[in-house]
């Protein structure tokens, strides 16, 4: 799972699309440098989203890429079925999570990126096994496939809903002995922790924009849309751009224009224009689908239904839980972000969360959408549900779909639960005021 | 077959058919204040709990025998099954008997189990034993032995008592005469499969998930005292094959049974390999812990649930291939299982370029039908000795 770092190709009413603008640049460039880097003489590192060290890769000159945004963006461009039935064929199973077998796929047919330029190999791969066991036969696979050095860094899970301090020190060490000595020795630089600091710095920064943002939702009616839209949001935070001044630039900008579609009145941006009617707050958990991820928000928003949080958007930090980046404290700090990502919370923190999102947010419903891929999110979901429904006294709904393999949408069966859900909420709506 | 076999594998496979864990209720019961504490596949310190004086008990699914009710309805269609019979055994309290749970982290099915088990039983003492994946002494094994300490408060508390290290240093005892037993009847069946059917080998090793250790290791060594006074066992011309897959989930028996009836003799396997995770015996002299810390850095099995730092995937099972004569692998995981399923490209490659026939299926623990494992094991085995009297 991760966050989507695409431009959205949403039209917008003029000059209220300027961070759309600039985080397409900033992608693009992203990719137009990674795709050079061989030529250029830089370093690329490969790495997952959640629990992604991307200020302490940055702060060696190396650049990060993330497979699992590629996987997605080969969902979006339609191209990742064809890469799944490609990994298939080399005899990868079809139950196991369709990101790896998008990534294998896409580098079976040439490693060919989603700007359409070939992608570099990588120099290293930074094995941040944060929340998904998955995460580490993946990369185990590619390093059978480029043969270069594994960092590993086993973040333990947080099952006792906090983070201990031996915890910290595990993940601290490991950063000391395994992974600052591989990135040393793929960039040649020394370890700088004064740069560090400053990127941490920025990072804090961006990170209060972000939320800020996120946090608009809880206003009625909801200036974005906290899933659909929010995948766009968490994007450059989530991938390369934390502690870049790029970066801070995105959140200040992105923090103005949600403050001014408040001060307009404005409901979240959809590919449609604004969304006018806010008939329904949902909280969502899960990940999105990402092969017809326009078609599955056109799904919520013809119903009036806007999302006002979501887990998804957490899978790279839980910056709404208070968390920042502290540059006083560069390698702790690190630590406590890994450990601290959605997919790495036990499942009664995860239940205490959207609980908390379900009041906070003022939401009618709830929502999951249960991944095929994905162990990680999926495994309790039908108790989580439950667990909520008793709670808050909210009804949730319960629909499957699969990140990148589009043989995993229904779409007229989605839309249909999607639908009955909605029209529940609506007569339970009813019946409260007769 | 001998009375005496016939009976000690019928008291297996009784044990094992029992989803009301009668045997480790009788253990409670033989004296007051006994406790046992479940654990799930693949690895937990048993020792641990066993030097407290309590019983550690395995828990692996339920096979196909049990009817799943409402375990399904906590479980989408694409998730392995043994997490489902392990909620239904606990929802129709079989497991009530158990005064605690352990889930180690073998993969993000049995990680959020655990905390399914939180929410579901908050009376409960549960669990989740996050193994080290960095296997540097001064970085995993300083992590690992601060999980222990907790883990041993743990048990002390529930116990009522300390674990002294003595008594840890005996456990470790016990369980490196059973582990080493284990190995016996392994190296046995390798020898003579014919006369260690897998299917026999297999009932008394999960004996060792209900039996206190003592009792589990005179049960092996019964039976390897017992099975070759069968002189009715003779080889057959069948081919040898190692079983790889099956560490978590457990195959129903009737997999194993219709393997060596296709042809197959299993000489190595990946069954309940918690059983016997721990390759040699842990050191009784000096620290305990330490030494439950040591064995667990050097000498872990090598399976898909563990992070493998260098060297390539498969060089365990190419030497287990060659050390058992085997002449070819059968890959035969649970449905649904990313460990096993995302490993095997990685072995299967690695076995391509040794020149290892192999062949895959998928199994669940509730498979009732053998047809076409049959025909496909049979076809395997018929290739593979014709390939080797080539
Ligand atoms: S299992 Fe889930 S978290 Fe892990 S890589 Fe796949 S989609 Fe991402
Ligand atoms: S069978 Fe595989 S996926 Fe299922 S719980 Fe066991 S290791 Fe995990």
């Amino acid at each position: 799972m991760t966050a989507a770092s695409a431009s959205p190709r949403v039209p917008t009413e003029a000059g209220k699309e300027r961070s759309m603008s600039l985080q397409k640049q900033m992608i693009a460039g992203h990719y137009t440098a990674l795709s050079h880097a061989p030529q250029e003489g830089r370093k690329v590192v490969y790495t997952f989203v959640p629990g992604n060290l991307t200020e302490l890769v940055r702060s060696f000159n190396l650049l990060p890429m993330l497979p699992e945004i590629n996987a997605l963006q080969s969902g979006m461009r339609k191209l990742s079925g064809d890469y799944i039935a490609e990994a298939e064929k080399h005899g990868h199973s079809e139950d196991v999570c369709t990101y790896v077998k998008c990534d294998i796929g896409m580098l079976k047919k040439g490693n060919i990126g989603p700007t359409g330029e070939k992608l570099p190999p990588p120099d290293l791969l930074l094995l941040s096994y944060t929340g998904c066991f998955t995460f580490m036969k993946w990369f185990e696979l590619l390093r059978q496939e480029y043969d270069c050095p594994v960092a590993m860094l086993h973040v333990p899970y947080q099952s006792e809903g906090c983070i201990l301090p031996h915890h910290v020190d595990y993940i601290v060490q490991q950063l000391r002995t395994e992974v600052i000595p591989k990135l040393e020795q793929v960039s040649g630089l020394r370890y700088d922790e004064d740069r560090l600091r400053e990127m941490l710095r920025l990072s804090a920064q961006a990170e209060d924009d972000l939320v800020w943002v996120l946090e608009s939702a809880k206003h009625v009616p909801s200036p974005i849309d906290a899933y659909f839209g929010g995948v766009y949001y968490i994007g450059p935070m989530f991938t390369a751009f934390r502690g870049t001044a790029e970066g801070v630039a995105y959140y200040r900008t992105l923090h103005e224009e949600v403050e001014e579609r408040l001060r307009s009145g404005l409901g979240p941006l959809t590919p449609e224009g604004s969304q006018e009617k806010e008939r329904y707050r949902l909280v969502m958990e899960g990940p999105p689908n990402w092969t017809s991820f326009r078609e599955f928000w056109k799904m919520f928003y013809d119903e009036g239904a806007v999302v006002v949080a979501s887990s998804y958007t957490k899978v790279g930090g839980l910056y709404d839980g208070g968390f920042r980046h502290d540059p006083a404290r560069p390698l702790e700090t690190l630590a406590e972000y890994c450990m601290g990502c959605y997919t790495n919370l036990g499942l009664p923190t995860r239940v205490e969360l959207l609980e908390r999102y379900i009041r906070e947010y003022r939401a009618d419903g709830f929502m999951i959408n249960s991944i095929k891929s994905c162990n990680s999110f999926s495994v309790g979901q039908l108790l989580m549900l439950r667990q909520l429904e008793q709670r808050t006294g909210v009804p949730g709904g319960f629909i499957e779909s699969d990140l990148v393999d589009p043989r995993y949408f229904s779409a007229a069966n989605i839309k249909n639960r999607i639908e009955s859900y909605l029209q529940m909420l609506e007569q339970k709506r009813a019946g409260a005021n007769p | 077959m001998s009375p005496e076999l016939v009976n000690l594998i019928k008291g297996a496979q009784e044990l094992n058919d029992d989803f009301d864990l009668t045997a480790v209720r009788t253990w409670k019961e033989a004296e007051t204040g006994r406790k046992a504490i479940g654990y799930m596949p693949i690895y937990v310190p048993r020792e641990l709990i066993h030097a407290a004086g309590m019983l550690p008990v395995g828990i692996m699914g339920a096979g196909e025998r049990l009817e799943i009710i409402r375990g399904d309805a906590y479980f989408q269609s694409y998730i392995c099954h043994i997490p489902r019979s392990t909620i239904e055994l606990a929802l129709t309290r079989r497991l009530d008997v158990l005064d605690g749970m352990l889930f180690p982290s073998i993969c993000d099915v049995i990680r959020n189990l655990s905390g399914m088990w939180t929410m579901l039983f908050p009376e409960r003492y549960v669990r989740y034993v996050d193994l080290p994946q960095n296997f540097d002494p001064e970085v995993g094994g300083v992590y690992w032995r601060r999980e222990l300490e907790t883990l041993r408060a743990d048990l002390c508390r529930l116990a009522g008592r300390p674990i002294e290290d003595e008594a840890l240093r005996q456990s470790i005892a016990v369980y490196n005469e059973n582990r080493s037993t284990i190995r016996e009847l392994y190296s046995a069946r390798s020898r003579q499969p014919w006369v260690y059917p897998t299917s026999e080998v297999y009932l008394l090793l999960r004996a060792g998930n209900l039996l206190p250790p003592e009792d589990h290791t005179m049960l092996l060594r019964e039976y390897l005292r017992l099975a070759p006074l069968e002189t009715e066992r003779r080889d057959r011309d069948q081919s040898r094959i190692v079983l790889v897959g099956t560490f978590c989930e457990q195959p129903p028996l009737g997999l194993l049974l219709t393997l060596e009836r296709a042809g197959c003799w299993i000489v190595d396997d990946d069954l309940l390999l918690g059983l016997r995770w721990t390759m040699g015996d842990i050191s009784c002299a000096g620290d305990p812990l330490q030494a439950l810390v040591e064995a667990f850095l050097t000498k872990s099995a090598e399976t898909a649930a563990r992070y493998l730092p260098e060297g390539e995937h498969g060089r365990a099972l190419v030497e287990s291939v060659r050390r058992n004569r085997a002449e070819g692998v059968i890959f035969c995981a649970p449905s649904f299982c990313d460990p096993a399923l995302l490993e095997q490209p990685m072995l299967i490659s690695r076995l391509d370029r040794e020149g290892i026939p192999h062949t895959q299926f998928k199994y669940s623990e509730d498979t009732g039908q053998f047809a076409v494992i049959r025909e496909q094991a049979g076809t395997f085995s018929d290739s593979i000795r014709l390939w080797s009297q080539a």
